[in-house]
Formats: C-alpha cells, structure tokens, sequence
C-alpha cells in the first residue's frame, strides 16, 4: 500500500478508536514523567472525558451510511454503532467506579494502569464491534481478553486477586484456543477470513462432509466464545474471579466483557451459519438447524445461574452466578432469532448494564466499608444509609425483572420473541420465566438483610462522587426506561437499521 | 377535570402520599399517621363519585380512557408494530371492587394507626403503593397492564409482611413471594402467549380473538392456556392445594396488612378467573365447570373441617377463607346468572366480612397478647363491644339472612343446584359445617369459660369504632338491600352470559 492510497483511506470512520488510543499513549507517557508523589486520579478523569468524546464521535456516526476500510476488516454498519455505544456507557460507567475505588489495602501503586488497560480493554472491544473479518475480531477479542486478565490481578499482594487472574488466564487460554480451532475450520473451508465472503461461499455449500465439518466449527465457536459470555459450560471461571478482582473490575467484566461477547456471537453465527445451506442451495440453513444445540445452552445456563446463587454467601459470587443467568435469558433472545433478536438483546443488555452497574457500585461501597464480601455485610443497610438501601432496592428489583423497571420490559421482549418464533419456543421460555422467579430467592435475600436485619456496626457511610454519578445514572435510567421503554426503542427504529446494515 | 383522567387520578393519587411521606422526617409520628390515612381518601371519593356517576344513569364508558404506551417494533414484517397502550377502564364489576378497595384501604390505614408500633413511614409508603397496585389492577383493561399493577401488589407485601409481622414473618413473607411469583410467572406466560399469537393484550379485543373459531389458537391450545389460567389464579384465590402460603400469611402479617390481603389480594384470583377465565375463555370454561365445581366443594368442605379444629382463632379465619372462596368457585361454576352474581357478591361480601374479623383479632391481640381461643374465653365480660361485633361478624360470615353473607350463598347454590344437584347437595354440608366452626370459635371466646381476668383491658374504643362500624354498616347494607350490588353488575353479567351463550 503506497502512502497515498493509505491517506486516502476514510480514516474518520475510526475516530472514537483514535481517540481511545490516543488518551491511552498520552496517560502512559504522563504516568512515566510525573512526580512519584502526585495522584494518579487526575489521569482517571482524563480517561472518562476520553470515552466522553469517543462516545459524541460513535453518536455522530449514527444514522449514516455503511462504510468500511482495509478491506472490509473494519466497518461501521448500525450494528456495531448500537454495541459501540453501550460498550462506551459501560466503559464510561465503570471508570467512574474505578476513581472511587480506594481499598484499605490500597492500589495506589498501580492506580495509573488501572485506569488505561480499562481503555485499552475497552478499545478490544469497541474494535470487535466493527469487525468484518475473523483477524479483527480475533485481535479485538485479544486485546480484550488480555487486559481484562492483568486488571483482574491488579493488586498485587492481595492473595484471591492473584488466584483470581490465574485462573482468568487459564481458562481464557483454553476457550480462546477452542475459539480459534472453530475459525480454522470455517477458514479451511472457505479460504477466506472476510465475514460477508464466507456467508457468500457458504450459501452454495453442498458435500454434506463439509455440512458436518461446519456443525463442528459451530459447536467450537459457540462453546468457546461462551467463556466470554459466562455462559455453561465455560461458566465456572465467573465466580472466582468476580470475588477476588477489584470490583470496578467484577464490574467491567460482568458488563463490558459480556457486551463484548455477545457482539462477537451475533456477528459470527449470524454471518457465517445464518447462510450456510446444510443440503444444498435455498435450504435451511445450518444456524436454525443449530437452534436446539443454542438452547440447550441457554436453558443450562439460567439454570445454573439461578439455582447454584441460591447457595452463595458472598456477594460477588452470588452475582457472579446472577451474571451468568442474565447471559442465559439473553441467550434465550438468540436462540429464538425472530427479527426483533437485535432490539431485544440490545434492550436488555442497556437495562443489564445500568441494573448491574449500579448494584456494583454499592457494593463496591459496602465491601470497601466491610473489608470482605460477605451478604451478610448488607445486614441493616437501611439504617445505615438509607438512600443506598432503597436504591439498591430498585436495581435488585429491576434484576429480579419486576415490572416498573427497565428489567421488566427487556424480558418482556425476550419472552415476545421467544413465543412469536415459528416454532414458538414455549419450552425455553417457561424455563426462563421459572428460572426468574427462583431468582427472587437470592435477590430478595439481600433485600432482608438490608430492610429486616438490624446493623452490624452504625458507622455512617459516605458515597464518594463518581459513585454517586453511576447509582444515579442507574436508578433514573433503571426507572426510566421501565416506564418509557419508548425512548430506547424509538431510538432504534428510527435511526439504526440493524437488519438492513448486517449483510451489506 | 374532564372523566377520562377521574380513573388515572383514582389510581396515582395514593403515589402522591408517598412523595410527602419521602420528605417527612422518620420522628413525626403523628404526622406520618395522618398523611398516610389522607392519602387514601382521594380514591375514596372518586370511588363513590364514579359510583354517583353510574346511580346518576350515566354510562361508565365517560371514565375510559387509552393512551399509545409501548410498541415493541420489528418483531415481523407484515405487522410491524406490537403495542400495548396504557387503557384503564370501569365496568360495573370492576367499580365494584374498586370501592371495596377504597373502602378497605381507608379502612386498613385508620386500623394501622393502632397495629403498627414502629417505623411508621416505611410502612404508609409501602402501603400506598399496594393501594396504588390493587386499584390499578381492577381498572387495568389490558393484560400487560393488569400484569404490571399485579406484581407491584406483590413487592410491598413482602415487605409489610416480613417487616412488620408477627414472629414468623420472614418466614411467611418468602412463602408469599415464592408462591405468587410461580403464580405470575404462569400468568405471564399466558399473556405473552396470547400477546405474540394475537398481537394484542385487550381484553375485549382477546374476546373476539379467542372467540372466533378460525383464529389463531387451536382449541387444544386455548384449553392449555385456560388451565394455565386457573392455576395461576388458583394460587391467589386461594384453591387447593396451592393454598399453604396463604394461611401463614393469614396468622403472621400485621393485622392491618392482613385486612387489606384477605379482603382485597385474595380477591385478585376471583377476579381474574372471572374477568379473564371466564371473558375470555368461556367454552373452555365450561368444558371444565364439573372440575371446578368439585375444586369448590373441595376448598368448600377441607376449609372447613380444618377450620372447626382449630385453637388459634387467625387460623379458624384462615381456613375459613378458603372455605368461602369455594363458595366463589361454586357460584362461578354453575355458568347462570344466579351463580355468577352469587360468586361476585361473595367476593364483596367476604371482603368485608373478613376484614372486619381480622380487625377485631387484630384488636385482641393487642390487647390481651393472644389470639388462641381458650385464653380468650369470657371476653364478652371484659370487651363486650369487641365481642359483640366479633359474633355479629361471625354471624356475617356464616350467612345469617340479613347480611351480606346469606345473599352470596343463597345465590350461589341456587345457581348450582340447577346445574349440579348432586355436588350442591354435598355441598350444603359445608354451609353447615360453616355455622359449627365459627360458632364454636366465637362463643369459645365471648362467653366461654374465663381462664383470665380482663381487669384493665381496654374496649373498642374512639377511632377503633369507625372501621368496626362502617364495615358492619356495609354487610348489613347488602344484606337487606343487595341492589346497592346487583344493579352495577347487571351489565357485566349480561356480558358474561352473553359470552356463555346463554
């Protein structure tokens, strides 16, 4: 590529990535010449004004046409503009949380790298949102995958986060190699790794060894990006390492990295099976016949989800598993691919990310308050502060999916979809519907620590800004979008043609 | 004010007790009490207004009003839009149980001035905002509204009750929850299935649809959906076996609480097996009207029976709920008019009756610290007041002709007597039975032997007289003239029967 065709290339299709990157250079650079003595928070705003502007330049973006460079590896389709901006209001949430996170223990030696590998994370996975190609999204997966595992051991002499980021990393090495055998096979077959040509050279696909080869790269693919979701069967990763990350950390991944997951799972099974014929041309294609398999996963993963939080004492790990349910019902939304699959899941992840966010961040109060991470440190909440009880109240309710807040309706749509698809998936949606209500166990559970079980101790908490910032942001948009859920959908129908952008 | 908003005012207006609550301070008792009984009087009066508005001949059709709310788009092509509109409506039925809500609440928050001992303002927020829901449910004309007031029920009284009950009440709270959330969640089933396959949650509209033999459902399915339907309902009435939560609910939740449960809650399930089971899915409902009648009897008799061998006196009132909703089964079984109007009238009838018994328990309890009946004997020396309105009440519930109890029954049977001879026979033993056990109750208590003394135990007295009073007033107002019932009804009934071919 001569220089001239590279600078003709439309480089401002990028530039919410250009400036994520460039606040990361610049906050690398600042750390190494700045005083030992100076705090390093002031480089943490920095970066939420970075995701600030990457957020106004995706926003701008919006309602425009379909462009791509370098070949198609990267484009911008209404697709990836949806994911990009709820990727940001998570990166941008959880960075909030990340300067108020000031554990007795302490991070302030690293405090600096705290807050650009979440950039850098966040860079992976704004840059798998506008994959075209499997190289893209393979290194956007990566980027991802292997800043999440050193942020997850971030504090150093703090036993479980060292075990935590251990067992990250191994359990991420073997899905990722899982996940890269299934792409070496769908590229063996099509010699192509471009996501549209593949769809194209799969629609004729005709030796039924080929048929079988794909079913293969299908199970391989779905199986191991399910690690990246917290789905089963690469589920058991969740609860270890949400308990013994820093818990912007818990948050990050509970949130961004499954937002990020479930991007990538849409944008591959969607392009690369939704056309593959399994007998010959015009014939059901593989993903359908694929369906059960798709089930079956998601009815595990609500299960255990839900039963196993039934047991848990600690808080992170009981929503660990609670995370593990969510991406079980959002599984259930793309198992049942009706044409509403794309503002159903997108719905419920935005309700999901502000839902989760917010209940992370009193935790990460009340844990940094407690020094453990025991429900039972919730034990009179109400007493000690009010306002976080009956905040944490509404989160846990609209987890619970009680109507009134934004978890309501998003499963309103799950089940809609679910009992629209022809074959309707009347068994699958019970299960979620059931699941849902042995969820009331655990959340409520925590309810009756904090509104019936009388304070441990009656120190008085105080609630740092950024905080504050998310819990507000969470309750208000939580509320908000259960009563007016006609904000978020209109935003999709009229600007964002999700449908009509995939295949283009 | 134009009518369309009457019912939206009707329902909300308790919310905005809520907001003043927020802003009192937690040690302004008093104030708190008075802001909390205030806010349930707006719905009152609207109540009677639209109440004044149908004596006055006007149609209740003035008060409806549908507003565009939420459309899920994209799901086909062909039928871009799903929506759902936010539509509250009042039938005859419905205003009904609107003014028995009212009545009851205001009733309920006057009798927790007395129950509730600590944090007053937590409890009148939470209460408002079960008011809020049970309003919303009898005036929601959609099902996905119907839902969402439903479950807003559910939240507050798991905290009224596992906050402020007796001593197992957190117990009791989770039964609750868990129970009615299974409940729902097979309700919700039902809607969403009806919604995707319809592409509408009206109810009137889901009439015609499900109605018209080429529609979407088969026959198979829509038989599937009804008894889905029954059991969903059938843990709110509640219709055994689903039954346990309920009694634990009965004796450990605050008797104010348990005024509004008994008198209002249990009466969502009558509602909706009428209103939806029976509107919606009438054929359905009479292929399996032998089913639900022997369901009846059953809840009828095991009531009951369990009821007469009770030592505690909330538990004999407990059983004796379920007993009477199989009254309400009973009548609704019999498909005719008698019945149906029987079945209804023994949901108002029942409403009050059972709050004014859990009021008076509610009373006692507080005053002599047990409600066992033993320990109570010779109350009618110490509390002649509590006692005499407590065997009136009793009286009440056993169907003495001239209260409202005697015209629900009487309805009820005749109604199934035409249809089911044999099972109405059986059935009578339970009216029977009904007299025997409140009998032994409450003359166990007001003139049995005393095991105590009542030396400086207070009477009924001052603003403990006003719910005790209204709410005879009523039992005897429909007793000796039911028309205050039956003429709104008449509408509604027409409908129904309409609706059974009829």
């Amino acid at each position: 590529m001569s220089l001239e065709t590279f600078q003709q290339l439309n480089w401002s299709i990028m530039t919410p990535e250009f400036i994520i990157l460039g606040v990361i250079a610049v906050l690398v650079l600042c750390d190494l010449f700045m005083p030992k003595t100076l705090d390093r928070k002031i480089l943490g705003w920095v970066g939420i004004a970075a995701v600030f502007a990457a957020m106004a330049a995706t926003a701008a973006m919006v309602g425009g046409p379909v462009q791509s460079i370098l070949h198609d590896t990267f484009r911008i389709d209404s697709f990836s503009l949806a994911f990009k901006l709820l990727l940001l209001c998570g990166g941008v949430l959880v960075l909030f949380l990340a300067v108020s996170y000031e554990p007795k223990d302490g991070v302030e030696r690293y405090q600096a790298e705290f807050y650009y590998l979440f950039l850098a994370a966040l860079l992976g996975a704004m840059v798998m949102t506008s994959s075209g190609d499997l190289i893209t999204l393979y290194i956007g997966l990566e980027l991802l995958s292997i800043t999440s595992y050193i942020l997850a051991g971030i504090r150093k002499f703090h036993l479980q986060s060292n075990e935590s980021a251990m067992k990250y990393v191994i359990n991420g090495g073997i899905s990722t190699a899982i996940t890269l055998f299934g792409m070496s096979y769908v590229y063996g077959l099509t010699g192509t790794t471009n996501l549209l040509e593949m769809a194209n050279k799969l629609v004729t696909l005709a030796n039924s060894n080929h048929v079988y080869l794909l079913t293969l790269a299908f199970l391989m693919l779905v199986v191991g990006l399910a690690f990246k979701l917290a789905a089963a069967p690469f589920h058991m990763w969740a609860p270890d390492v949400y308990q013994g990350a820093p818990t912007p950390v818990t948050a990050f991944l509970s949130v961004v990295s499954k937002i990020a997951g479930f991007v990538i799972l849409i944008r591959i099974l969607l392009t690369v099976f939704g056309f593959a014929a399994t007998k010959g041309q015009g014939s059901m294609p593989i993903l359908y016949d694929m369906q059960n398999y798709l089930a079956v996963i998601a009815a595990a993963t609500m299960i255990i989800g839900n039963v196993v939080a039934l047991r848990q004492t600690d808080i992170k790990r009981m929503f660990a598993y609670s995370s593990i349910a969510h991406a079980g019902y959002l599984l259930v939304a793309l198992t049942s691919l009706t044409t509403n699959m794309f503002d159903s899941i997108w719905f419920y992840l935005l309700a999901y990310l502000l839902m989760n966010l917010g209940a992370f961040a009193i935790i990460q109060v009340i844990t940094e308050k407690a020094g453990g991470t025991a429900i039972a440190d919730f034990a009179g909440l109400y007493r000690r502060a009010p306002v976080l009880a009956v905040a944490m109240g509404i989160l846990l309710i609209s987890l619970a999916g009680f109507p009134g807040t934004a978890g309501f309706i998003g499963k309103l749509n799950i089940f809609l979809g679910a009992f629209y698809a022809e074959p309707a998936h009347y068994v699958l949606a019970s299960i979620m519907i059931a699941t849902t209500v042995v969820s009331y166990f655990y959340y409520f559970g925590v309810m009756t620590q904090m509104f019936f079980r009388p304070p441990a101790d009656d120190s008085k908490l105080n609630i740092p800004f950024g905080i504050l910032v998310v819990l507000i942001v969470a309750v208000v948009g939580s509320i908000l979008l259960g009563i007016m859920p006609n904000i978020a959908f209109d935003f999709m129908q009229n600007n964002l043609d999700i449908i009509g952008d995939f295949f283009k | 004010m134009n009518l369309q908003s009457i019912l939206s005012i009707l329902v909300f207006s308790p919310l905005l007790g809520i907001i003043v609550l927020a802003m009192l301070p937690k040690t302004q008792e008093k104030a708190i009490k008075a802001v909390g009984f205030l806010a349930t009087l707006p719905p009152l009066i609207l109540s009677f207004a639209v109440y004044a508005h149908f004596l006055a001949g006007k149609s209740l059709s003035d008060f409806s009003v549908s507003v565009p709310w939420i459309q899920f788009h994209g799901i086909n092509a062909q039928e871009p839009i799903f929506s759902v509109s936010y539509e509250l409506a009042v039938s005859g039925f419905q205003l009904v149980l609107v003014v028995l809500t009212s009545v009851v609440s205001t009733l309920a928050a006057i009798g927790a001035v007395t129950f509730i001992k600590k944090e007053w303002k937590g409890y009148f927020m939470l209460f408002l905002l079960l008011v809020t829901g049970m309003l919303g449910v009898f005036t929601a004309e959609n099902l996905i509204l119907f839902f969402i007031f439903f479950e807003v029920t559910l939240i507050p009284t798991f905290f009224l009750i596992g906050k402020w009950g007796y001593f197992e009440k957190e117990k009791a709270a989770y039964s609750f929850l868990i129970y009615n959330g299974l409940g729902s969640a097979v309700l919700l089933i039902v809607i969403m299935i009806l919604f995707a396959k319809t592409g509408t949650t009206n109810i009137e509209l889901l009439k015609e649809i499900v109605g018209d033999p080429s529609g979407p459902l088969s026959a198979d399915f829509k038989l599937g959906l009804f008894i889905a339907l029954l059991v969903a309902f059938g843990v709110k009435l509640p219709i055994f076996p689903l039954h346990s939560w309920m009694l634990r609910v009965h004796v450990q939740a605050p008797p104010s609480v348990v005024m509004i449960h008994s008198g209002i809650l249990l009466k969502i399930g009558a509602y909706g097996l009428i209103r939806f089971g029976m509107g919606i899915f009438p054929n359905q409902f009479e292929k399996l009207a032998t089913l639900i009648a022997i369901l009846g009897l059953i809840n009828l008799l095991y009531g009951a029976f369990l009821a007469f061998i009770q030592t505690d006196f909330k538990m004999v009132l407990a059983y004796s709920s379920i007993s009477h909703m199989g009254i309400v089964l009973i009548g609704l079984a019999a498909m005719n008019e008698a019945g149906i109007q029987g079945a209804i009238f023994q949901v108002v009838s029942h409403g009050l009756i059972s709050a004014l018994l859990f009021f008076l328990v509610g009373v006692l309890y507080e005053r002599t610290e047990t409600s066992l009946i033993d320990n109570l004997g010779g109350l009618a020396k110490g509390m002649p007041l509590a006692a005499g309105f407590l065997l009136a009440g009793a009286l009440g519930s056993l169907g003495l002709p001239g209260m409202s109890g005697f015209v629900s029954e009487f309805m009820a049977f005749l109604g199934l007597f035409k249809v089911q001879p044999w099972i109405a026979a059986v059935g009578t033993i339970g009216i029977i039975m009904t007299a025997a056990y409140l009998l032994r109750a409450v003359l166990g208590m007001t003139y049995g032997r005393a095991h105590r003394e009542f030396d400086g135990v207070l009477d009924l007295r001052g603003v403990e007289l006003v719910p005790v009073v209204v709410l005879m007033l009523l039992i005897v107002l429909i007793g000796v003239y039911p028309s205050v019932l039956s003429s709104p009804l008449q509408a509604t009934l027409e409908t129904i029967m309409l609706g059974l071919g009829g």
